[in-house]
């Protein structure tokens, strides 16, 4: 058995003859923390239905543990993009957990102390009991994150892949969510793919960057693709990385693209210290 | 006793069959509209359940043309329509409303055809005002087995997907992630919901189906943030609202213009109404004191932005 729990090996996805995904090949092993890295446009989405089966790859092929066979929806857990709950669900945080344990399954849940201690435990485990009573539509950002975690962790994935759960976030509840994360990654050796477009929130807690521009790929720690000559290379034209008090900023050389007329300009996820 | 309530229910109100049929089909179609609206509200399907009332109408109308019973004109119509629908894409958050429109014009085009043709060679209104606007005191006997079995059928959908449908109408990507077949789902609970409007219609008239199907299900959605108990509570609603809609309207024989009955229909949807007003009163009162976290919000946006 092959000791990845997800192998991504030459994905090309194209749309309406667009090319979306280029020959994109990358590893994760069980319980590591991977960043997937882009700008807007730059595939992630695409990429995270293709993971679970809902969008069919051009070439290339996605396997679980080694196998083909493998049904995505069991194996993963999944927090789509840009979600916000209706403020009206008349549903609590906890129906909500709870329906992650069964989603799939018909009829209506017989309620059981068996289900209720579980729902409990996850509540505990990303630390929503406080508010586990309230509607879910009404809870913050990030309250709501954590509580669809749990509706995901529930289901005792091996993997779990969010898009861009930090995009509606305040720094302290991303920073949270992020610690909770790495804390869940590390305890329950669930793998966590993550997408982002800045790089810097997740930088402490990656073990992996799958580094994504215009549909092409790199893939490796931190240190080895955060680089001027990898990311030159990805990009297809010479950008600089810069370190400034441990935040990472990467902008496009002077010189080198004639549209830019030598202006320094940032990328979209370039961060901007303040 | 009887002499006692004689203030409250008419002389002959418990004797009457025509009494007893409205008091079942009542409350049988206040429980279905009860369960498969709260799913209409969540999903952001008020449009198509008015649709389906005014496709109804047409469905209705060709019926008697025709000469069959109104629910069968109902029923079909409504199938047909919800097939209509489908196909021109309601499942998707652009297409729904527009698509809805464009069918809905078609049918009351039609539907204005039918009851011109009826009135033309019968020579009444009587049975384009049953149609447009009901009455529950005018339901054959005959009608009530298939009345039963379609609200055992539209009640068997919605009980059966619930889980897969609350998680689909959560988050069309979440429950797709685990395998659920999201569009599947949707046609299924759109046939659910299609035969519920028919119920509607045939109990209190095609144009006024809708306030059965949204209006107590919004209300419950206001009372209570659990989905099994705002299906029980807008059931319960319903049948309130269709209770006192058939005591008060049978009471009316006596009130003036005497010697006719003021329409059922008209007391059920505004008992409806006036207690969409009334639930939403706790959360007022929540809010004034600020002691409610859930106060930041808008109390009523039904519109998914994620779907």
């Amino acid at each position: 058995m092959s000791p990845n729990i997800l192998t991504v090996q030459g994905v090309d996805v194209r749309l309406a003859g667009r090319k979306i995904l280029d020959r994109v090949s990358f590893n994760i092993a069980p319980g590591e923390f991977t960043g997937l890295i882009g700008s807007n446009g730059a595939g992630k989405t695409t990429l995270f239905r293709v993971i679970l089966g809902l969008q069919p790859a051009s070439a290339g092929e996605v396997l679980f543990g080694g196998s083909t066979r493998a049904s995505p929806s069991k194996l993963i857990g999944f927090v789509p993009q840009k979600f916000l709950l209706d403020p009206d669900l008349p549903m609590r945080a906890r129906d909500l957990v709870g329906l992650g344990l069964d989603a799939q399954r018909l009829g209506i849940p017989r309620p059981s102390r068996a289900r209720r201690a579980l729902v409990e435990e996850m509540l505990e485990a990303v630390d929503a009991t406080r508010f586990a009573d309230t509607r879910v539509g009404r809870l913050s950002g990030g309250e709501q994150q954590r509580i669809l975690i749990a509706h995901a962790l529930i289901a005792r994935p091996r993997l779990l892949l969010l898009d861009e759960p930090l995009a509606n976030l305040d720094l302290r509840s991303a920073h949270e969510v992020v610690a909770l994360l790495a804390r869940i990654a590390r305890e329950q050796q669930i793998a966590v793919l993550i997408s982002a477009h800045e790089i810097n929130p997740l930088l402490g807690v990656m073990d992996r960057i799958v580094y994504l521009a215009s549909g092409r790929a790199v893939s490796g720690s931190a240190d080895e693709v955060v680089r001027a000559d990898v990311l030159s290379k990805l990009y297809g034209h010479h950008v600089d990385v810069l370190n400034v008090h441990g935040r990472v900023l990467i902008v496009a050389g002077a010189g080198e693209d004639t549209d830019l007329a030598g202006h320094e300009v940032a990328f979209p996820d370039t961060e901007i210290v303040s | 006793m009887s002499h006692f309530l004689t203030p409250v229910f008419a002389p002959g109100f418990f004797a009457s069959e025509a009494v007893h049929i409205a008091l079942g089909v009542g409350t049988l179609v206040a429980i279905v509209t009860g369960a498969v609206g709260v799913f209409t509200v969540m999903r952001g399907q008020a449009f198509a359940g008015e649709a389906f009332g005014d496709i109804g109408t047409t469905g209705g109308s060709g019926a008697f043309l025709v000469g069959v019973g109104p629910l069968w004109g109902f029923v079909i119509g409504n199938l047909l329509a919800a097939g209509a629908m489908e196909t021109i894409g309601i499942q998707r958050t652009r297409g729904r409303d527009l698509a809805t429109g464009i069918v809905l014009g078609a049918s009351i085009g039609l539907a204005a055809l039918f009851l011109y043709l009826y009135t033309a060679s019968h020579s009444t209104t009587g049975e384009t005002v049953t149609i447009l606007f009901g009455s529950a005191f005018a339901i054959a006997s005959s009608t009530f087995p298939l009345i039963a079995l379609l609200s055992l059928l539209a009640l068997a959908i919605t009980i059966t997907l619930y889980r897969p449908l609350l998680l689909a109408t959560v988050s069309p990507e979440m429950a797709a992630a685990r395998g659920i077949p999201v569009r599947m789902i949707g046609i299924l609970y759109l046939i659910a919901l299609a035969l519920a409007a028919a119920l509607a219609a045939i109990t209190i008239g095609s144009i006024l189906g809708t306030a059965l199907l949204v209006g107590p299900a919004a209300s419950a959605l206001r009372l209570t943030k659990r989905p099994l108990v705002a299906m029980l509570t807008a059931a319960g609603i319903g049948i309130g609202a269709m209770w006192l809609g058939i005591v008060l309207a049978y009471d009316s024989y006596e009130w003036p213009p005497s010697g006719h009955g003021w329409p059922i229909s008209f007391f059920v949807v505004t008992l409806v109404f006036i207690l969409y007003l009334a639930s939403g009163l706790p959360e007022r009162r929540h809010r004034r004191r600020g002691d409610s976290p859930e106060q930041a919000r808008p109390a009523l946006d039904i519109v998914h932005e994620s779907q």
